[in-house]
């Protein structure tokens, strides 16, 4: 089955060359080619079948009309259930792993164990470890398999193809669409996704803008975030749906990112005109229920936990350290914030978050464990056994509003890629310059857009 | 009777149609077969023995078009239009025609000498799709055999035809493309300028219309080929 994006009506098609008549011509040209082969098949080609189920289904998800609607409801639906289903496992993980802390402390009181190395094992390392699992493991078991289960059905390639138009008339290649698609996954995959790109220009823009559609990494802070806060906004019975429209909006600004991005580039730093391409669609497989636990528990669960938990340790026995080395009357995680803090707040988010996510460059899972740490480490002891304390600790603690939050998720999505995708991007590109603007595009744009979101939002009385 | 000593074959066709499978059945190799498209990026070559005839087998690298810039699709067209190969065999996707006619159409362009080998129409059947070989090769002109490459179905049929069309039996008569008038207009006028500078190296329709469309990769391609001394007209040229 193929939907091709070659022209069924002419003008769609682009040629390098900038004489209008040529291009016209040649949409013209492919036109009439397409016209005769499908004239051909019509008269030799007979179908028992009426139309399968397939093409059938394609006609819908596909359609210009209904593409896009069912595209944001299935994302919709994907998050809702993912918001929803988390809430539960979440707070019996926190409640678990809280106590197992209890049995800790009281294990190194027991043993008289000197309070700094109490402090770094228990509340650095196992703390960080202890939040990014309760925090981030259900919502990825619950999203990744029913992501896998998306793209086992195959419908990711639809999804590019929906978009594919819009990536020509930003003025890169279509397939754009697809290594774009990729990055919901990861970012270093989604660049390395860009080697089906042949023209060099297209493909540097693919692999510069990569990094705007959140990767697995980023899923579960967006999620967190929008299941904490923007329940806040609607009445009760509301939040999860709105949690969930939440999600989808990111998603949907992200995409919008890109294809700006894409377009400014096109026309500033990597000119040129779009080349065509045939997207071919696989056909519709029925899903293997048992690989896509599998793939997506091991694939994608286990290995953004391990991940996680790999940088996290360390960075939960950096971070303790900050928090707990004073120099002068104030703690090392004082004074950074301190010193990020007037900018930061600038941006609509506070000194704590900026820093969180200059330390999270190793792995974009760990930001939330940092900021939860480092604000633990300077208010109060506060027993966090639930997803309701994080709220607390944010809100009540912390002067977190929804602007604070909504401002945390526009930075999560648009900031710099993690340290992987960067090499990635090095080595893709084999340069350093393109590694270096993959930072620093991206990263002027999230502050641009913070700082729009958080001026405009206090000029107008909100937050 | 025309004989042709050592016949050069091209295999062309989109990509993931069998077009490797197809080379394998005939010169006997096993060059590596998969299931994606893509696979044959480069060109690869194989020869096999038909009838006392040695025959060179040339695997193209599958692409949907010949009009496009990328590797791929650049490595097949040069190959088509100025290796002139003796025979073109186009491998086509029975279970989706529509699509590799574009490619079967863009080929008849350049070459007569073209065969459509229809590859999985086992698949095709199995999809309750009926395909008329009959018809399509009236439709288009050229021989058109049908096959299941997989099980080894077609192969003896399509080495007796690729004879006979190598040999001069069977001269094809491909059915070109009509396109709009205004189009067709400047193919004739461009046609006869044409015509007294390649001298039938290049099919001087094909040439004037990759004149019109003004690709400059394809222009720079042919003006390679032809050698610098022959001046190619511009479309402005004629039109004035």
């Amino acid at each position: 089955m193929i939907k091709s994006s070659l022209p069924s009506k002419p003008k769609k098609i682009l040629v390098d060359s900038d004489n209008s008549k040529a291009i016209e011509m040649r949409d013209a040209i492919v036109y009439n080619i397409y016209n005769t082969a499908e004239e051909i098949a019509s008269k030799v080609v007979r179908k028992t079948e009426s139309k399968d189920f397939s093409r059938k289904l394609d006609d819908i998800l596909t359609s210009p009309l209904l593409g896009f609607p069912v595209m944001l409801l299935l994302l919709g639906v994907v998050f809702w259930i993912t918001i929803t289903g988390a809430n539960y496992p979440s707070q019996v993980l926190a409640t678990v792993l809280f106590w197992l802390e209890e049995q800790l402390s009281a294990l190194a009181l027991k043993a008289g164990a000197p309070a700094w190395l109490y402090g770094i094992i228990v509340e650095g390392m196992y703390r960080t470890l202890a939040w990014v699992v309760s925090v981030m493991l259900p919502p990825m078991a619950i999203f990744f398999p029913l992501f896998t289960l998306l793209e086992n059905l195959g419908y990711l390639p639809r999804v590019a193809f929906n978009l594919d138009n819009l990536f020509k008339r930003a003025g890169t290649h279509g397939k754009q669409a697809l290594t774009m698609s990729m990055g919901f996954g990861c970012n270093a995959a989604g660049v390395v996704a860009c080697r089906i790109i042949d023209s060099p220009r297209e493909k540097l823009i693919a692999i510069l803008t990569n990094n705007f559609v959140p990767c697995n990494g980023r899923f579960p802070t967006l999620i967190l975030l929008s299941s904490l806060f923007m329940g806040t906004i609607t009445a009760g019975s509301y939040n999860s749906y709105s949690a969930a429209g939440m999600v989808v909006l990111m998603i949907l600004i992200g995409i919008t990112v890109t294809l700006i991005v894409s377009w400014l580039l096109s026309k500033t730093l990597l000119k040129g005109i779009p080349s065509s391409f045939t997207l071919e669609l696989p056909p519709y497989r029925p899903p293997k229920t048992g690989e896509i636990i599998v793939r997506s528990l091991l694939d994608r669960t286990a290995f953004v936990l391990t991940r996680a938990i790999i940088v996290a340790a360390p960075t939960g026995f950096i971070t303790w350290l900050c928090a707990n080395i004073q120099i002068g009357d104030l703690s090392i995680i004082g004074h950074v914030s301190g010193f990020l803090d007037p900018f930061a707040r600038a941006i609509g988010l506070d000194g704590v978050i900026l820093m969180a996510f200059i330390l999270g460059l190793p792995a974009n899972e760990i930001v939330v464990p940092i900021l939860i740490m480092s604000y633990l480490s300077a208010g109060a002891m506060l027993e966090l056994d639930s997803l309701m304390a994080v709220k607390e600790l944010f809100i009540e603690q912390h002067g977190w509003t929804a602007l604070t939050a909504l401002n945390t998720m526009l930075f999560s999505l648009l900031h710099f890629p993690c340290g992987t995708t960067l090499w990635t991007i090095a080595k893709e590109t084999q340069s350093k310059k393109w590694a270096v603007l993959a930072f620093v595009i991206p990263t002027t744009i999230a502050i641009i857009v913070c700082f729009l979101v958080a001026q405009g939002a206090r000029l107008l009385g909100i937050g | 009777m025309i004989l042709v000593k050592n016949p050069v074959i091209a295999l062309a066709g989109n990509p993931n149609t069998g077009k490797s499978t197809i080379f394998n059945a005939l010169t006997g190799l096993k060059q590596h077969t998969g299931n994606w498209p893509g696979k044959t990026v480069l060109k690869a070559e194989g020869k096999f023995n038909y009838k006392g005839t040695t025959y060179t087998l040339i695997d193209l690298p599958g692409t949907y078009s010949l009009l496009a810039n990328s590797l791929d699709e650049q490595i097949a067209r040069d190959f088509i239009c100025f290796e002139s190969p003796d025979v073109t065999i186009i491998v086509a996707d029975a279970t989706c025609l529509e699509r590799n006619l574009n490619l079967v159409l863009q080929v008849m362009e350049i070459t007569s000498n073209a065969i459509v080998c229809l590859n999985l129409i086992d698949e095709a059947k199995r999809k309750r799709l009926e395909v008329n070989v009959e018809g399509l090769s009236q439709e288009l002109g050229i021989p058109v055999i049908a096959t299941s490459a997989r099980n080894g179905e077609g192969i003896p049929e399509l080495l007796e035809i690729l004879h006979d069309v190598v040999n001069g039996k069977i001269v094809p008569q491909p059915r070109q493309v009509v396109y709009s008038k205004y189009i067709e207009d400047y193919i004739s006028k461009l046609q006869p300028q044409l015509d007294k500078r390649l001298y039938g190296r290049l099919n001087s329709r094909w040439v004037a219309l990759r004149i019109m469309e003004g690709n400059p990769k394809i222009i720079e391609a042919i003006q390679q080929y032809l050698g610098h001394s022959i001046q190619l007209p511009t479309l402005k040229e004629v039109i004035i």
